[in-house]
């Protein structure tokens, strides 16, 4: 608050900057005026940002005020401080910076963060709630307030039925700002949220309309409204919604078309997304059309194309400038809001007139959500039930919007404005005060239905899917045309057309809901990992507790590098991970993967075995193997396996998720025969010795392969997987077909610790027909003691090579007979 | 006169087993003629008449399951040579919305029913496990549609999926334990807490809420 008091003083002393003149050079000048607005407005931000802080400094007060709240009260306080200073209510929600500079963002961030699915899949309520039940709200508090003034109890005003529906219809509308700032913090469930947020965006239309219709009538002079006049209003409604929305999707088309040539000046690339968008919302604005709807549906519409086109690094940028821009707005509306109440000139009370006002938006907003959802109720698959419509009807907040258009009004025309003013400020301050602390008590009492936050599971998203296509077939088959209908076949145009245009190839191919799912919970995973390693208080776990291991090369693919070591590498992912986890995407990738061919492997072997194989015996095989260091599984120890079971689980999702690999086609291509010329040599070379003769080399192979693994079949290991990747988990072939003595792999010699005959027993699930083979290496270098599971886990995130953690393990779990050398032949 | 007289008590028996109402088994039977060619039965073949199931991937699958016992009249396995019209209504009826008059039971076991249906379409050997296997092959399918994944990616996916299968329904495995698939509980337990209701229903024109409307 003092900054406003400096503020004031700042502003009194403007002359401070002319001094110069006289006194010849001035080595320094005091130029207040020449910095003054940008000043004040930066100033403004950074109250309102600290007044955040300071919010959240108390976790007791943000968890039952709504911030919306607390900012309308601070602007209350500041507003009053500016006031006693200087008796001038300089600082006011102007409608143009409302409109032009405050509400887009916000709008912006709702459409392009729009869940889509939802959002179409509950169009039809949302509409209805959004056109009739604002028309609804309109008319009905506009007539209502003139029957109660025609009976005479406000008193004497200049004011006409038209003046009262104007009043109705910048009243009616549900505020976008005000239900996102409340109900993010309330989390009903979604569809409510989305019915409720859907409605306040897309009401905006009707608002605008109406708005405009009424004013022009006042204007006009209610005598002068003609039929034709009314007609052309409701035309206009068609042509304002209809216009915003085809504007948005045009410029949404356009977006994604440039997005997709950025290729090349990735920098700027996330620029793209919000100058097209702004231009959407004034390119509506400037053809008079619904400015929110042309930015909300270019949000929705975009979203899909620009997040497959931009680089991880642009996505991310965008989704938290995106957050920022919007949550900034949102404070500075709130606050404003609260000061620009403070102004003695616009105040004229009327009781009568404010709180039957404030009665009258709330009860027909609760008769309107009562008749539209009995009727939406006959139609609607998931019933809204009457703890729904409750919440509905409170969830009815009204806003920064409504404020911004009462300021608008001409006054000269519209004679009581000044009532209006205030009856809004009141209005807007009794809902997001009032309702908005009420709110999340309501929603709790009730029992509505929350949202709950849960983690996307593979399952799900696969049956979810077939479910969709069990859907469309029935609706294919019984004749109709109904939601899944109409989805498919919208998904299929838009694979086939629109994709292949707006997309880039690389990202068509990557594109699939599944694999994006995938590829989350990888990287997911990978922060948890780490965290998990962090949390234990020590990275040294991490380290290969034999690095001086003959086989144990420190594979440095570059010198860039070289600094990564083990914890450096962890340090820089936690750090990273927040922001942008694709920093050291170059680096991981080719861990990463080569990591997971080994959990692949590793996991089948252990939860895979084909039910066909004699359980019994290669049971008693692996039995066998972990009695030999017959480690009571300690409380730590059980923990660990259970989060290497996670780990590798969720590892195994990620394992050549196309994402990863699908783009590098071309290069993979290239790499090829460098790969095939690898293997010759590698073949030649008769013992696994080869990653300390040539480290480097072998490293790098392995990060080729793992994109080649991408495009080619790595779990069949083609006798063209070579390089790396065989190297490290692929005899398969070999073993499969030669099985059951199977191992002559000439790059994989035998565990002769284990012997043939073990071996030898393996055999039914290794026989050809079966899917599930693990590598050789696998087989004979894991299964040593739990303990070796634990350090593999963590292991696997280190910058060194599967192959040496994986040999590295060994002696130390192993009697001393089976020391690596042993490995080769 | 009496033909129609016994048609009409047929639709009602009909409206009994299915819980559909008159307009829509009309509705459905329309449809039944119009892909079977008036014919009392429906083959396989007759399914290659509908132009939009083309494109579905996974459209073998789910024209299977209009001829699995195990779906029409829950049965052992097998697959019927043809269905007729009370089949068809039968395999329908598995996406009924859930009826607002239903108390918890009745929901509960539509719930489980409709999710019998497509455990069904999973187990393609009907031994009660989804393996690895049948995972991997509907995966596939699945994602057959886009050209860009190849097998391989969709068998990966399986197999994390199956992953997490036998993490959600084994817990915390021993090393030397095998998951040999999942078995219907498992498969609920998958779905546990997973709304179907907006997943599994199909509005059927909404005939009854039209008839309520008179």
């Amino acid at each position: 608050s003092c900054h406003s008091c400096e503020l004031k003083g700042g502003i009194g002393a403007k002359p401070l900057g002319s001094r110069g003149r006289d006194g010849g050079f001035q080595v320094v000048t005091f130029k207040w005026a020449h910095v003054q607005d940008p000043y004040v407005i930066a100033l403004w931000i950074l109250v309102a940002s600290l007044a955040k802080i300071g919010f959240h400094l108390s976790h007791k007060v943000t968890s039952v005020v709504p911030e919306s709240a607390l900012l309308i009260v601070l602007g209350l306080v500041l507003g009053g401080i500016v006031w006693a200073a200087d008796h001038i209510a300089s600082f006011t929600l102007t409608p143009t910076v409302f409109f032009f500079y405050l509400l887009p963002p916000i709008v912006l961030d709702a459409g392009y963060f729009m869940p889509n699915r939802l959002f179409f899949g509950n169009l039809g309520t949302i509409l209805l709630y959004a056109v009739v039940g604002t028309v609804w709200n309109a008319a009905t508090t506009g007539l209502s307030l003139y029957g109660v003034f025609l009976s005479g109890l406000m008193g004497d005003l200049q004011i006409g039925l038209l003046d009262f529906l104007l009043f109705g219809s910048l009243i009616a509308a549900v505020d976008p700002v005000a239900v996102l700032a409340v109900f993010e913090e309330v989390h009903v469930n979604e569809v409510l949220f989305i019915i409720v947020f859907g409605e306040s965006l897309l009401n905006d239309a009707v608002t605008v309309v109406l708005y405009n219709v009424f004013e022009s009538f006042v204007a006009l002079g209610g005598d002068n409204v003609t039929g034709v006049d009314c007609v052309k209003g409701i035309v206009s409604f068609f042509v304002v919604s209809l216009g915003g929305t085809l504007v948005g999707v045009v410029f949404a088309f356009l977006l994604s078309l440039v997005t997709r040539f950025t290729k090349h000046v990735r920098i700027i690339e996330p620029g793209f997304v919000f100058i097209i968008s702004y231009l959407s919302y004034l390119t509506s604005e400037m053809l008079s059309l619904s400015a929110i709807l042309a930015i909300t549906f270019c949000g929705i519409c975009c979203q899909k194309y620009v997040k497959a086109n931009i680089s991880e690094q642009s996505a991310t940028t965008v989704r938290y400038t995106m957050k920022m821009l919007a949550s900034s707005a949102e404070t500075i509306i709130f606050m404003f809001l609260g000061i620009s109440a403070v102004n003695p000139f616009i105040w004229t009370w009327n009781t009568a007139f404010v709180l039957l006002t404030l009665v009258f938006i709330s009860v027909y907003r609760a008769i309107g959500v009562v008749l539209q959802t009995w009727l939406l109720n006959r139609y609607r698959m998931v019933q809204l039930e009457p703890i729904d419509q409750v919440v509905l009807s409170y969830g009815g907040l009204r806003g920064a919007v409504a404020f911004a258009l009462v300021v608008l009004l001409d006054g000269d025309k519209v004679k009581e404005k000044n009532l209006f003013v205030s009856t809004t400020i009141i209005v807007v301050f009794f809902t997001v005060i009032f309702q908005g602390l009420t709110i999340k008590p309501l929603v709790q009492w009730l029992k509505v239905k929350r949202s709950e936050h849960r983690e996307p599971r593979l399952n799900e998203k696969l049956h979810g899917r077939a479910f969709d296509h069990i859907l469309s077939a029935i609706e294919d088959i019984s004749g109709q045309i109904g939601h899944n209908y109409l989805r498919d076949k919208w998904s299929h145009f838009d694979r086939k057309f629109l994709s292949r245009v707006l997309m880039r190839r690389s990202a068509q191919k990557s594109r699939d809901r599944i694999l994006n799912v995938f590829h989350e919970l990888n990287l997911k995973d990978a922060i948890s990992y780490v965290a998990e390693g962090e949390r234990r208080g020590s990275l040294a776990f991490i380290r290969s507790p034999s690095t001086d291991n003959v086989v144990n090369v420190d594979f440095t693919p570059r010198s860039s590098t070289v600094e990564a070591s083990v914890s450096y590498l962890l340090r820089e992912n936690v750090s990273a991970v927040c922001l942008d986890m694709q920093s050291l995407e170059q680096r991981r990738r080719s861990i990463r993967d080569a990591e997971d061919m080994v959990t692949h492997h590793t996991l089948q072997q252990y939860l895979y075995k084909p039910r066909q194989e004699e359980g019994e015996n290669v049971r008693r095989w692996y039995k066998h193997l972990y009695s030999r260091h017959e480690l009571t599984p300690t409380e730590d120890e059980k923990q660990d396996r259970e989060i290497f079971h996670r780990t590798m689980r969720k590892r195994l999702e990620s394992f050549k998720s196309t994402k990863l690999g699908l783009n590098q086609n071309k290069k993979a291509a290239k790499m090829y025969k460098r790969e095939r010329a690898q293997k010759r040599r590698n073949s030649s070379i008769p013992n696994g010795k080869l990653p300390m003769e040539s480290p480097a080399q072998n490293f790098t192979i392995k990060e080729k392969d793992l994109e080649l693994s991408d495009t080619e079949e790595p779990p069949n290991y083609d006798e063209e997987m070579s390089g790396g990747i065989e190297f490290l988990a692929s005899v398969t072939k070999d073993t499969a077909s030669d099985s059951p003595a199977g191992i002559d792999n000439p790059v994989f010699s035998p565990d002769e610790a284990l012997d043939r005959s073990l071996l030898a027993r393996l055999p039914p699930w290794l026989s050809p027909g079966e899917m599930v083979v693990p590598s050789q290496r696998a087989r004979t270098q894991i299964p040593y003691s739990p303990g070796t599971f634990r350090r593999l886990m963590p292991f696997r995130l280190s910058s060194k090579s599967v192959d040496s953690f994986l040999q590295a393990d060994g002696p130390e779990e192993r009697p001393p007979a089976a020391l690596p050398e042993s490995t080769h032949m | 006169m009496g033909a129609a007289h016994s048609a009409s008590e047929e639709v009602r028996e009909l409206e009994g087993k299915t819980g559909f109402s008159s307009d829509q088994i009309e509705q459905l039977h329309r449809r039944f003629k119009q892909l079977s060619g008036d014919q009392p039965t429906i083959r396989k073949e007759n399914f290659n008449n509908v132009p939009d199931l083309e494109l579905n991937p996974i459209r073998s699958k789910i024209v299977r399951a209009f001829f699995d016992n195990r779906n029409l009249r829950k049965g052992p396995s097998g697959l019927a040579d043809e269905i007729n019209f009370e089949d068809f209504l039968t395999i329908m009826s598995y996406f009924r919305p859930i009826d607002t008059t239903m108390d918890e039971e009745q929901v509960e076991l539509s719930r489980k029913e409709k999710l019998r249906f497509l455990f069904h379409m999973y187990d393609s050997d009907s031994d009660g496990r989804i393996t690895l296997e049948e995972y991997r092959n509907v995966v596939e399918e699945l994602l057959s549609g886009n050209p860009h994944i190849e097998k391989e990616s969709a068998r990966s996916i399986a197999d994390g999926a199956m992953m997490e299968a036998a993490s959600v329904c084994m817990g915390q495995m021993e090393p030397d334990q095998v998951y040999e698939g999942i078995t219907f509980e498992d498969f609920l337990k998958i779905w546990q807490g997973i709304d179907i209701e907006t997943k599994m229903h199909v509005r059927f024109l909404n005939m009854e809420t039209m008839a309520l409307c008179h």
